[in-house]
């Protein structure tokens, strides 16, 4: 270990999705919609002094062999009008949402963003996604029109024409001069104007700066594409690798691109999801981890996730059963859409499943339990307070972004029993230090006006 | 022996208030204009008040339609829904355009903004026809305003299918079978027209209005047809009674002639206020507003109670006695000074003379407009 001082972690909360993780066939799983569940979430996250509440964004439902999947949660609400509501009922708390760039306009974009941040007083943050399939552009006019190449292109053109929307205004822009009616000070806002491959704007943007300048940037993308947005463009990366080595190696990748850009490693933070199962003993907490893989993988979910494998229809086999005999339909990528399949040939994957649960005599329902689960932290308070300080200060995240398997007291055990003691380790916040979320995650605060590219031009308004 | 009915009062929150120089006016606060705390203390006094909505204009350009020195908005919806956790009984209109946003959008904003509320959300349908406008999004020439409306009104059909697309009880958390909806109770709406194809259904689940009021602003043949096939609540802007009285009969027919109910439509008139303590005290102060700006310019249109409290609650006793329009949306010149006035001098008033209820009759919009919850258009009948 380096004498470095101790890196502060950060937390997340992240709002149960509508997949597999959510179990909601228990009493205590509470509604997904009512703005009752959200508020409970935050307001607790506010409490424990996380960095940021997180909701995630879905723009068609999951469909698997036809049909609306209907074993996970379904149905979730409009992110930033979620996200607009709780800023009236949390004062510190970042709210972060995801949006995607594809689907969605710079203009109006940035003008929501920019209200968010206002309405929350500074704590907005867009987590940008991309996508580029017909089956989701089927509920937008343009459909599925974005060559797969192209999504990150589009998105980091947006992302350069949102900030030179919200660099247009000067952070004091108000003036309200009553008497000489200048509601505006002189040159305080002015005019932009960008021509790229994918959009063309101009005008004068009728939107405040918001109190961060910028709303924080969150990225999620993984591949080597998606690496390299981050690097260039993220102030947050929201990974998937949450254990101890594949975190570092991830870490050491990700901030390595960074000098080559200008950027310090401080600024930008890499959270990855995690769960916790938190129990008495870590034989206790195991056992609970146990059961609530076996909540969230249920007989037909297991048959379902195989079908997404095999390309063909399972319903026949007992998921408590020893693994389907047939050959997959190598040609049937889409048999559940709206998530992306991991699989590309499936047949390497089949022979290898078929020969773990012969060895280690799994049926099918374990065996999916078994390929499915992602780490997480299971132990004791303590164990996991150990743990998750440790990821952190040896380098395998910056903190992690806690994703909860019950709505909305899924994290009430961890924020009561953990946090805590972080806290009194000197790795987590007791109070937050600022207003903004840049505050709470340490971020700077860009300047107005700085944006200048080759295509983005500013004017004063005439 | 008739009854009369309580009349429907909204009030217009848009900017510092419908007078383009309010925000110079004494007791203004510039500064705070985009505070959501000023905003939530004007929705507190409407609801004190018991009024029936509140409601925000939007608009993507920086002002095109008010000549105003006034500069600056903010997303009308966000504002809406930042608004909704501290209120309760009050409506919360929003507007939001049609001619750049996706109705997909639009959908699911207004469904959430009424889960949010505990259904309070009502959209107010918005269509743009400058450059201006236009340059900002960069995707298609300045439409004309019968080719915007036109849009507009696809849209609404679009956001209103898709409204529809979750039926109430498709959630049923079925844990023998594992089935957290019945998928027969969610439907594709498939729509395949002129301007849009959206497949559908909403990835939010039916909100609490189910269908939350559309309001719909008439000024042109147009605007005139879309209120007629799609609007609950449609706003017009008459120069008197006399004109509100023929501006309703026109809505009504317009709505009977395409099959509807005309009383399942509530025909509100826009009507500008400066109120002072003294008739001459309130035309002072509308001078004085009126000296700030631009030598000829046009500060207000159609229908106007500059005076006292008491006369401006005649005015509406007298609109709505005779059957004249469903209700106003009050449009008060200056906000700081004119929303206190109608919530503590004119509304007891109206209370006194039996022409405005004095609590919520429910807890929803569609509750205080007297509208009835709609089945989904996709719920197959029960036996």
């Amino acid at each position: 270990m380096t004498n470095r001082p101790r890196k502060q972690i950060h937390l997340g909360a992240h709002f149960p999705g509508v997949n597999s993780t959510t179990v909601w066939t228990e009493p205590d799983s509470g509604s997904q919609i009512d703005f009752a569940s959200f508020e409970h979430l935050a307001r607790k996250a506010e409490d424990a002094r996380l960095d940021f509440f997180f909701l995630a964004e879905g723009l068609r439902l999951r469909e698997h062999k036809g049909e609306i999947f209907d074993l996970d949660v379904v149905g979730r609400p409009d992110t930033l009008p979620v996200l607009a509501a709780l800023a009236a009922v949390t004062d510190r708390l970042g709210l972060v949402g995801t949006i995607n760039t594809t689907f969605n306009e710079p203009w109006e974009i940035a003008r929501q963003f920019a209200t968010l941040d206002v309405l929350s007083g500074g704590r907005a943050a867009w987590n940008l996604v991309t996508s580029s399939d017909a089956f989701t552009g089927a509920n937008f006019r343009r459909g599925g029109f974005l060559p797969y190449a192209e999504r990150y292109e589009r998105a980091a053109e947006l992302v350069a024409v949102a900030r030179a929307l919200w660099d247009s205004w000067d952070d004091d822009a108000v003036l309200g001069d009553r008497a000489a009616g200048a509601f505006l000070r002189d040159g305080a806002v002015r005019d932009v104007e960008h021509a790229g491959p994918h959009f063309r704007v101009r005008g004068t943007f009728p939107t405040p700066r918001g109190p961060q300048g910028h709303p924080v940037l969150f990225q999620a993308g993984d591949s080597a594409d998606g690496r390299d947005f981050a690097a260039a463009t993220a102030d947050v990366v929201f990974s998937m690798h949450s254990t101890f080595e594949d975190g570092q190696a991830f870490y050491r990748d990700v901030k390595g691109r960074l000098a080559a850009l200008g950027r310090t490693e401080e600024s930008l933070k890499i959270l990855p999801a995690t769960t916790v199962v938190l129990g008495d003993t870590l034989a206790d907490a195991q056992e609970r981890a146990r059961v609530i893989r076996r909540q969230q993988v249920s007989g037909p979910g297991a048959i379902a996730f195989l079908e997404q494998v095999w390309g063909v229809d399972l319903t026949s086999y007992d998921p408590e059963g020893p693994l389907p005999d047939v050959e997959p339909d190598v040609d049937n990528a889409d048999i559940t859409r709206g998530r992306v399949r991991h699989v590309k040939d499936p047949r390497p994957v089949v022979a290898q499943w078929r020969a773990r649960a012969e060895a280690e005599g799994l049926s099918i329902r374990d065996l999916v339990i078994a390929v499915t689960t992602r780490g997480g932290f299971v132990g004791t308070p303590t164990q996991v307070a150990d743990d998750i300080d440790r990821a952190v200060q040896e380098d395998a995240s910056d903190g992690f972004i806690l994703v909860p398997h019950l709505t909305p007291h899924g994290l009430d055990d961890v924020l009561d029993r953990v946090v805590p003691l972080l806290q009194e380790r000197g790795s987590f916040r007791t109070e937050y230090s600022g207003p903004t979320l840049r505050d709470h995650l340490g971020l700077d605060r860009p300047a107005p006006g700085r944006t200048r590219t080759a295509h983005l031009d500013q004017q004063p308004v005439g | 022996m008739t009854v009369t009915p309580s009349t429907h009062l909204g009030l217009d929150l848009s900017d510092a208030g419908a007078h383009p120089e309010a925000w110079r006016a004494t007791g203004s606060e510039p500064h705070r204009l985009f505070d959501p705390e000023r905003l939530g203390q004007l929705v507190a006094t409407a609801q004190r008040a018991t009024l029936d909505y509140v409601l925000f204009d939007d608009a993507f350009a920086l002002h095109t339609s008010r000549n105003t020195t006034l500069r600056g908005r903010l997303d009308a919806a966000l504002v809406s829904a930042r608004l909704a956790p501290r209120s309760s009984g009050i409506g919360l209109v929003a507007t939001v355009d049609t001619t750049h946003t996706e109705p997909f959008h639009v959908a699911k904003a207004i469904q959430t903004i009424d889960h949010v509320s505990r259904g309070r959300a009502a959209w107010q349908v918005g269509w743009s026809t400058t450059d201006e406008v236009a340059a900002a999004f960069g995707r298609k020439p300045a439409q004309d305003e019968a080719d915007a409306v036109a849009e507009a009104d696809e849209a609404v059909d679009v956001v209103r299918k898709l409204w529809d697309s979750w039926e109430d009880d498709a959630e049923i958390r079925d844990v023998p079978t594992g089935r957290f909806v019945d998928r027969e109770k969610i439907h594709r709406i498939d729509h395949d027209g002129v301007r849009f194809a959206v497949r559908g259904s909403s990835i939010t689940p039916r909100s609490p209005q189910g269908q939350p009021p559309v309001v719909v602003r008439v000024g042109s043949p147009s605007s005139l047809a879309l209120a007629a096939h799609r609007a609950d609540v449609v706003r017009i802007r008459p120069a008197d009674r006399g004109d509100a009285a023929l501006q309703r009969a026109e809505v009504r027919a317009a709505a009977a002639a395409v099959g509807r109910d005309p009383d399942e439509l509530r025909v509100v008139a826009d009507l500008f206020v400066v109120l002072g303590g003294t008739e001459h005290a309130a035309r002072e102060r509308l001078a004085l507003l009126d000296a700030l700006a631009a030598p000829g310019r046009r500060t207000h249109e159609g229908a106007a109670h500059v005076g006292t409290a008491a006369d401006l609650a005649a005015t509406i006793e007298d609109w709505t006695t005779t059957g004249a329009v469903d209700g106003f949306t009050l449009r008060p010149a200056a906000l700081h000074t004119d929303v206190d006035g109608i919530a503590d001098e004119v509304v007891p008033l109206l209370r006194a003379a039996g022409v405005f209820r004095a609590t919520y009759p429910g807890t929803t919009f569609r509750d205080t407009l007297g509208l009835a919850r709609p089945v989904s258009r996709y719920a197959t009948a029960i036996a």
